[in-house]
């Protein structure tokens, strides 16, 4: 068994599907491929035992995401498998339900992230899960009727949702010798939630005994735009208002790289550079936000850090316009390249780039002796929101909340794509596994992003004028092949932003399914907070840096 | 220049104010309490105007907005507040986390059907006189989403708005053209007609039996506030 589980671990250059096959034996009742990887069929109640196999054995660790569809004649939920090792590893587990009874065994058991990726499932697809340890609705209200992602939906139907508030929580418990807890309501209207966040808390004195998010006040129905959009045009725009940092170009790549290697499109070289050069400037200007807000968290007043992290967004976005033409909501990159080229004249575009990045280390420093200098801060967030990194891993978190916890995890260096492996920069992480950390790998990432940058600039300057090529060739109208799967990720501000699309032979996709990096890196918030005080779980929750938009898509 | 001292162009002014200044403020007032608007003033310490006015006049003048951030209009409407725009500048820069302390309530972003009863909730904790300025497309008919099975086609449909700023996002500049539109109408005494009949926050019993009614009857109480969304109604 041991000499077969390293033979499954190794497997250098690409996974070993036949292996794999070998292990799962009978429980794997068919093969797919899918463009990025291997799927196997399993029979929806042998998913436990498929994954158990994959993670022990073969050290699939990451459950990426789990999407479910409705076909004409069945239900299918696909778990997208990677290795926090190697992230180009991946295989597919495919469970098919009937129509008639779509039951399917949870993979809670396995992957704690489960847990919220099989509730939206059950909520808008409408699969139930066996064994599954609380399904119910998590994006729509409770009061919802139907599963608007299913094939029968009837979107005109009158829906009714219920204002309950909640009973006092003093009458019940205060005066109840045998319970000494209270409930708090943290949102969905509060400052310290970032946006429409709902944090249903128990207190015990000023301890959090229980906190869980309820999210969905800003469900805003992303897949179903997706996928009524063609793929050429009408799908772009919407990205940028996933994760709405001022991140947009981040994520525009994450919509592109899946539609350019579904419909094998190349991308120029020119057009990677300017990507790459793009899409660090938004991750500046996402890690500003966080950190600034974040500063709001902590020490409460809309001071000097928050407006100094405005100000220096106020420059990237300046930077941002000359280039795409919009402050927040680029639209800017295009399947097989990017919309135009960099603004004339160039030399004035490049000087300003150049002044922001000559300006940042001083800002930087400002932040430093502000905030991590600060002893205030300091004795708020060091060893305050503790997630061990085996926590992060079963909750698939990903992005600066992983790094933080010594994870070394980052699609830019892993799965390489863009332009990135031909530059030279650093990925960052911190081992503290607290607030503390997290903020660290921010503000020392943004140093990396102006590295990557810079070099960016360099070679865009030098770049010859007959071969500038901005744009590939594209048909007018993509219509991938029928039936062709792909899932494919980049690092976006918050970590792995994925895109799984499903063609049906039309020029829009069948499913759309967003992998949202903050839907999971909120998810831990109750491993960090329970048992922590109330000001701490706060300042966790900043430190998770999440974008309600992306988390509700 | 010294914060200890006010500043020349008040107190240094010269005869013949200094001599009204005299007549009407008495001699020996600290220099302090005289201003450029007293100034203006001239001779006489009584102005006529009608109290309605007036009462506008200083409502528009300062206003003290509810800090609301729902979607990505939120960030705009932060850099707004933040250095380089400040509307701060405009007598409106303060946000306040509570509801019961402010009179503009900016609805910056998407409204969808979770959110809606509880939007409703804070503009009805907001005391009157109150204003709203919605921000962004979102808020004017459901934006780029207005096809969405969750989403509410426009926050008229749920609150009056007083002023619509269109733009996905608006830029800081145009929130700031809307904000001082609004206090143009407030200080002329305007207000927004409401344009379509909005959803309500109403007891469950209250609701006309249908179908959807009969089969949520098991799983609401009576009692609890509900809204209903007639999706075929909307605009």
């Amino acid at each position: 068994m041991s000499t077969q589980k390293e033979e499954l671990e190794i497997a250098e250059g690409g996974v070993d599907y036949d292996a794999l096959e070998d292990r799962l034996g009978d429980t794997a009742i068919d093969r797919e491929s899918h463009v990025n990887a291997e799927g196997f069929v399993v029979r929806p109640d042998e998913v436990q035992d498929a994954l158990f196999a994959l993670r022990d054995d073969a050290g699939f660790d990451h459950l990426s995401l789990v999407t479910a569809q409705e076909y004409e004649d069945r239900y299918e939920s696909i778990y997208h498998l990677k290795k926090f090792d190697d992230p180009t590893q991946e295989v597919s587990v495919v469970v098919p339900t009937t129509k008639d009874d779509p039951v399917s065994q949870s993979a809670e058991p396995v992957y704690r992230t489960a847990d919220w990726h099989e509730r939206e499932a059950y909520d808008l697809v409408g699969i139930d899960y066996d064994d599954h340890p609380d399904l119910r609705r998590i994006l729509l209200p409770e009061t919802w009727k139907g599963h608007p992602l299913g094939k029968d939906y009837d979107q005109n139907k009158p829906q009714v949702v219920s204002f309950k508030q909640h009973a006092n929580p003093l009458k019940q418990d205060h005066k109840d010798a045998e319970s000494d807890t209270m409930f708090v309501n943290i949102g969905p209207h509060h400052p310290a939630t970032h946006g429409v966040l709902h944090l249903e808390t128990t207190l015990d004195g000023e301890t959090v005994a229980d906190v869980e998010p309820d999210i969905g006040y800003l469900h805003r129905c992303e897949e179903q735009m997706a996928q009524q959009g063609t793929y050429r045009h009408q799908i772009m725009p919407y990205p940028d208002r996933w994760d709405y940092s001022s991140a947009g170009l981040l994520n525009e790549w994450a919509y592109a790289r899946a539609a350019e290697d579904l419909a094998d499109l190349d991308v120029p070289e020119y057009a990677q550079v300017i990507r790459t050069m793009g899409a660090e400037l938004c991750r500046i200007a996402g890690h500003m936000l966080a950190v600034g807000t974040f500063a709001l968290d902590v020490y409460g007043d809309f001071t000097a850090i928050f407006m100094y992290a405005m100000r220096d967004r106020e420059k990237v976005q300046a930077v941002l316009e000359d280039l795409t033409g919009q402050r927040m909501m680029f639209n800017y990159f295009r399947l097989g390249g990017v919309a135009w080229d960099l603004p004339e004249p160039r030399e004035e575009f490049f000087g300003k780039t150049r002044d922001f990045l000559d300006d940042l280390p001083e800002a930087l420093e400002e932040y430093h002796d502000l905030l991590t200098g600060n002893e205030i801060f300091q004795s708020r967030c060091i060893d305050t929101g503790i997630l061990e990194p085996e926590v992060a891993k079963q909750y698939s978190a990903t992005g600066p909340v992983a790094r933080g916890s010594g994870i070394d995890y980052d699609l830019r260096r892993d799965d390489p794509y863009g332009y990135y492996d031909e530059l030279d920069w650093d990925v960052i992480t911190e081992d503290g596994c607290d607030n503390y950390s997290r903020v660290l790998v921010r503000m020392q990432e943004v140093e990396q992003s102006a590295k990557v940058i810079e070099q960016c600039v360099d070679l865009l300057e030098d770049w010859p004028e007959e071969e500038r090529d901005i744009q590939s060739n594209v048909p007018r109208t993509l219509k991938p092949d029928p039936d062709t799967e792909i899932y494919r990720s980049v690092e976006a501000a918050k970590g792995e932003l994925g895109i799984y699309i499903r063609s049906d032979g039309t020029d829009e996709p069948a499913r759309f399914k967003i992998r949202s990096p903050c839907f999971h890196n909120l998810s831990v918030l109750p491993e960090m907070a329970n048992g922590e005080y109330i000001a701490d779980m706060i300042a966790s929750l900043g430190s998770l840096d999440i974008i309600l938009g992306e988390v509700d898509r | 220049m010294s914060s200890d001292n006010p500043r020349e162009s008040i107190v240094g002014s010269k005869a013949p104010q200094n001599k009204t200044r005299e007549s009407r403020m008495g001699e020996g007032v600290d220099n302090r309490f005289n201003s450029r608007l007293r100034e203006a003033f001239g001779s006489t310490p009584f102005i006529l105007t009608k109290f309605d006015k007036f009462m506008n006049w200083v409502r528009g003048s300062s206003m003290f907005m509810l800090q609301f951030g729902i979607a990505c209009c939120s960030i705009e409407m932060m850099h707004t507040y933040a250095v380089k725009h400040d509307l701060d500048r405009f007598g409106s820069g303060v946000p306040r986390a509570s509801p019961r302390q402010a009179d503009v309530m900016i609805v910056p972003g998407t409204i969808v059907s979770k959110f809606a009863p509880r939007m409703k909730r804070v503009y009805d904790q907001m005391p009157e006189p109150k204003f709203v300025v919605g921000m962004g497309s979102c808020t004017v008919s459901g934006g780029p989403f207005q096809e969405g099975y969750n989403v509410i086609k426009g926050a008229e449909e749920v609150i009056p708005v007083d002023i619509h700023v269109p733009g996905c996002p608006p830029r800081p500049e145009a929130l700031v053209y809307g904000v001082a539109k609004l206090q143009e109408r407030v200080a002329n005494g305007e207000s927004a007609p409401v344009t379509v009949k909005p959803y309500e926050l109403e007891r469950f019993a209250d609701l006309d039996q249908d179908e959807i009614v009969d089969e949520l009857a098991k799983e609401i109480d009576e009692e609890t506030l509900v809204m209903r969304y007639n999706w075929t109604d909307s605009p």
